[in-house]
């Protein structure tokens, strides 16, 4: 209790934002990118046959790894880019609000309505 | 008593791994009270990796369950029968499938369960890494910490839905098949 208090009011030791709000943004995005193929793949013959990374699990394999490559790649470049500055709030309200529309959009009578 | 192969890995991958991940979020959302929300101040130094270590257990627990399920159990799941095949038994999603009272456990629950199970690792990857970059820092973020926290409860609901439907699906059309193991002889009456 003593410690938080000393550190808010002292503002030592405290590291910037940055990092943070970089994997919470990266999250959405990967989310977003899970949601959205999953979608097309769902709409498209051609391009489900094109996510079939692992023919055994099918259009499954592309979809998820589709997600994570984003996922992974925005990670990186958002951190690089971001882990030693304060950045905006909104960041991470993009991020959770990419989650939340994500999470919606996997629901399979939202995905159909596409 | 005797398990086919194909079986084990289900039970590894829910009642498992799935399962263990599902009991350890109530552990996690305890922590992130105690430490960032209550403050109680009875967290000592020695005590302050326990979350970042537990969160990247969480995260191991994650990450095996959807490979396994995605890699090993879900092809055994969307196997397709050859040509004329009258029982559908060892293929759960074409069994699912020829039957209007029980076709919704795929088209719903298979469907819905095989993306947002993905949001599990994701999100619980992205918490452990944040805890672990900024310890007790997190107490003076109070948007990231909030943002993180929300992360958690998401893939707490998501492994939530992955598990119930897992569970239901397993229910009418299971997995089977494979080797037969052995667990136990027992004596016949």
């Amino acid at each position: 209790m003593i410690n938080s208090v000393t550190s808010e009011q002292s503002g030592i030791n405290r590291l910037p934002n940055g990092a943070g709000a970089a994997a919470v943004l990266s999250a959405g995005l990967g989310a977003m990118t899970l949601a959205v193929v999953a979608i097309i793949a769902d709409h498209s013959a051609a391009f489900k046959k094109l996510m079939i990374f692992y023919t055994p699990t099918g259009p499954l394999s592309g979809v998820t790894s589709l997600a994570v490559i984003v996922w992974l790649l925005s990670w990186v470049i958002l951190n690089a880019g971001w882990k030693r500055k304060e950045v905006g709030v909104w960041v991470m309200t993009v991020g959770l609000a990419l989650v939340a529309i994500s999470f919606i959009l996997m629901f399979p009578p939202v995905g159909d309505l596409f | 008593m005797e398990i086919t192969s194909r079986s084990l890995w289900t039970l590894i991958h829910g009642m498992g791994f799935g399962t263990v991940y599902l009991l350890a979020c109530s552990g996690a959302f305890v922590e992130f009270y105690r430490r960032f929300i209550a403050r109680t101040g009875t967290i000592i130094t020695s005590d302050s990796p326990f979350l970042k270590i537990y969160l990247f257990a969480m995260t191991l627990f994650a990450w095996i369950a959807v490979l396994t399920g995605t890699y090993v159990v879900y092809p055994w799941y969307r196997a397709t029968p050859p040509p004329g095949t009258a029982d559908l038994s060892g293929y759960p999603q074409k069994l699912l499938m020829s039957h209007a009272a029980i076709i919704g456990w795929h088209s719903m629950g298979m469907e819905w369960k095989e993306h947002v199970a993905w949001l599990v690792p994701i999100m619980i990857t992205m918490a452990a890494v944040v805890v672990a970059q900024y310890g007790s820092d997190l107490r003076n973020h109070r948007r990231l910490r909030t943002a993180v926290l929300v992360m958690v409860l998401f893939s707490f609901v998501s492994a939530g839905l992955a598990g119930f439907w897992g569970a239901m699906i397993n229910k009418y059309a299971p997995v089977t098949g494979g080797t037969t193991l052995t667990l136990m002889n027992g004596e016949t009456r």
